[in-house]
């Protein structure tokens, strides 16, 4: 395999020393570990089962919107809350607050892999293209449905519960809560595709038709790697709207032109269907996103549109995979180099 | 237990004015290598198909160890223990041969493989062993998409093995395999069948193939059962030889 342990020193070393060298930039970095779990997620049935959900971000707002209401109905009632708009200006308590924060994060994400699996039987009958646009529709649907929801808001959204710590803290206390999560997701997933599961995986994303012929249970796989990337993209939404203090539908919870393509892109860029290709193309992809909005702020979009054009039209198999066909020994793969197509010695 | 392994009654199927299979009765005993023949275009694919639960029948009844199965979706067919081969060779073509191997074990409620089960161990033994049961064992490592034609048939034949069926229905498993393969290939058929003990049903248009290796043959034709019986009788069917064996 590639050179793994430089990889994990490289990105450890970041994670845990890049809030403490660079400390101005320490919500940049925050926001680099989620990219990378959103890219890492997609990837789950995006790349590896050949599955391009472009709704995944529902997760991500579903999750910041039940997160969002359990820590404010349990000290608030919800409706009254938001009615208000921002005029209750609600003091918590130390426990208060980081005893809704975790609930909120896990409820988060359970609710979103319950909401998985049951939309995950609709669209799953879906195949290809049409799966893209069908999650695709099930993001602007949820969008929407929000957007009509008095109680949580409406289109005007929740201002969030303010977090008790000096301000210096507040951004350190938000950081280790997004590296902690891609963190675990990575791991989540390294392991479900060192397993069987991985194998079926690819399997559908092969030949649906013959795994199906085989016994596999795809739609159980399909729900399952799924349920997964549902669970990280709610509990990373929740803590996104603790970050951004203030939630609405349309920019924040569920920013489908920019979030919600940018996981797609990120993946793409870095090699789909592999376990790093996603962690470095999140990683480029978010200094690419930076570097243009500081220094080229009016060009930021054309700069990514062409370096997504680019990687589509010329690069589409992205850079892990690119070094995956340029040299196969380092990822233990074999090929039959001598290049006569033999005839079987059975 | 019943003899019979595989029931069909008056099975018809039909896409749109085209009667691909009319009235089709047969049965597959255990055990036993039964052979279906016929002209191209006659409907033994789509008998087949009827039978994995591809499409539903029109009508007709298709029975498994006594049980209906004609209502059943495919994958849960193929966890009864009824698993079958494609004409057109079909193979996870981006993953290595192994891991086609170990991917395709049962995934029957009665067997031991879970979602999230290792990739070591017995498992890999048993995938190594039967790739070199099909001769591939040199080649276990390589991409299967880059495989021959002929090493993907027997790869895919492995990966039958590999699920333990209790019957393995074949479509034409000799078609674009050379002479020598093809004989590799028959006693290999012949061994899963009477060393693994799995009752086979082969579609075959190769003359040679089926009439050493079937003991029962069914003859289709026009997507109707023309005739049916062991091989020596079907040779000298006036009917048979009539519509696919050439009367010269």
């Amino acid at each position: 395999m590639m050179n793994e342990k430089l990889l994990y020193t490289g990105l450890g070393l970041l994670g845990v020393m890049g809030p403490v060298i660079f400390p101005e930039y320490t919500l940049q970095i925050a926001m680099l570990w989620m990219m990378v779990l959103m890219a890492s997620t997609w990837d789950i049935t995006g790349g590896q089962m050949g599955y391009n959900s472009l709704g995944n971000i529902t997760f991500f707002g579903v999750g910041m919107y039940v997160s969002a209401s359990i820590q404010v109905s349990m000290f608030y009632d919800l409706a009254q809350y938001t009615a208000s708009y921002g005029a209750i200006k609600p003091v918590f308590t130390e426990t208060q607050y980081f005893g809704g924060l975790i609930l909120g994060i896990l409820a988060a994400g359970f609710s979103c892999v319950i909401l998985s699996l049951i939309i995950g039987l609709a669209v799953f009958g879906l195949r290809g293209p049409y799966f893209a646009i069908g999650t695709l529709g099930v993001a602007v649907a949820a969008r929407e449905i929000v957007t009509t929801m008095e109680t949580v808001g409406g289109g005007a959204g929740i201002s969030m519960p303010f977090l008790p710590l000096p301000i210096e803290q507040r951004s350190l206390f938000f950081y280790c809560l997004c590296f902690a999560l891609a963190v675990a997701a990575h791991f989540t997933i390294r392991w479900m595709f060192s397993t069987q599961f991985g194998l079926a995986a690819n399997a559908i994303r092969d030949d649906e038709d013959k795994a199906e012929a085989m016994g596999i249970p795809t739609l159980r796989y399909k729900q399952v790697g799924w349920a997964v990337a549902a669970f990280y993209m709610g509990c990373i939404g929740a803590v996104f709207g603790n970050i951004s203090g203030y939630i609405e539908p349309q920019n924040i919870a569920f920013p489908l032109p920019t979030f919600g393509i940018f996981m797609v892109a990120m993946a793409l860029l870095g090699g789909k269907g592999t376990l790093w290709g996603p962690v470095i193309g999140a990683i480029l992809f978010h200094i690419v996103k930076e570097t243009t909005w500081t220094y080229l702020l009016d060009w930021q979009y054309i700069v990514l549109g062409i370096v997504l054009i680019v990687n589509i039209v010329f690069f589409q198999q992205g850079i892990v995979g690119w070094l995956k066909t340029k040299y196969p020994e380092k990822f233990g793969i074999l090929v039959d180099r001598s290049g006569n197509v033999s005839r079987g010695d059975a | 237990m019943s003899e019979n392994l595989i029931e069909i009654k008056n099975v018809s199927k039909s896409f749109g004015g085209v009667k691909a299979n009319v009235d089709i009765s047969m049965s597959v005993k255990r055990g036993a290598i039964t052979g279906i023949i016929g002209p191209n275009g006659c409907g033994k694919s789509t008998l087949f198909n009827s039978i994995v639960g591809y499409h539903p029948i029109d009508n007709g009844s298709i029975t498994f160890e006594g049980n209906e199965i004609s209502h059943l979706m495919v994958d849960e067919i193929a966890r009864l223990g009824m698993l079958r081969t494609f004409q057109q060779t079909r193979i996870y073509g981006e993953m290595n041969c192994v891991d086609n191997m170990q991917i395709s074990v049962s995934h029957r409620p009665d067997s031991k493989d879970s979602m999230f089960a290792s990739r070591k161990g017995e498992i890999r033994e048993r995938a190594e062993h039967l790739l070199e049961f099909v001769g591939l064992y040199s080649k276990r490592n390589l991409i299967s998409g880059d495989l021959s034609f002929g090493q993907q048939k027997l790869l895919e034949f492995a990966m039958a093995l590999m699920n333990e069926p209790k019957v393995l229905l074949l479509d034409e498993p000799t078609a674009g395999i050379n002479p020598t393969l093809i004989n590799g290939l028959i006693d290999r058929l012949r061994r899963a069948n009477e060393e693994l003990g799995i009752t086979l049903c082969v579609i075959e248009h190769n003359m040679r193939v089926i009439m050493n290796l079937a003991s029962h043959i069914y003859c289709l034709s026009n997507g109707k059962m023309l005739a049916n019986g062991e091989p020596e009788k079907l040779q000298n069917d006036p009917r048979v030889i009539d519509a696919y064996l050439g009367g010269h």
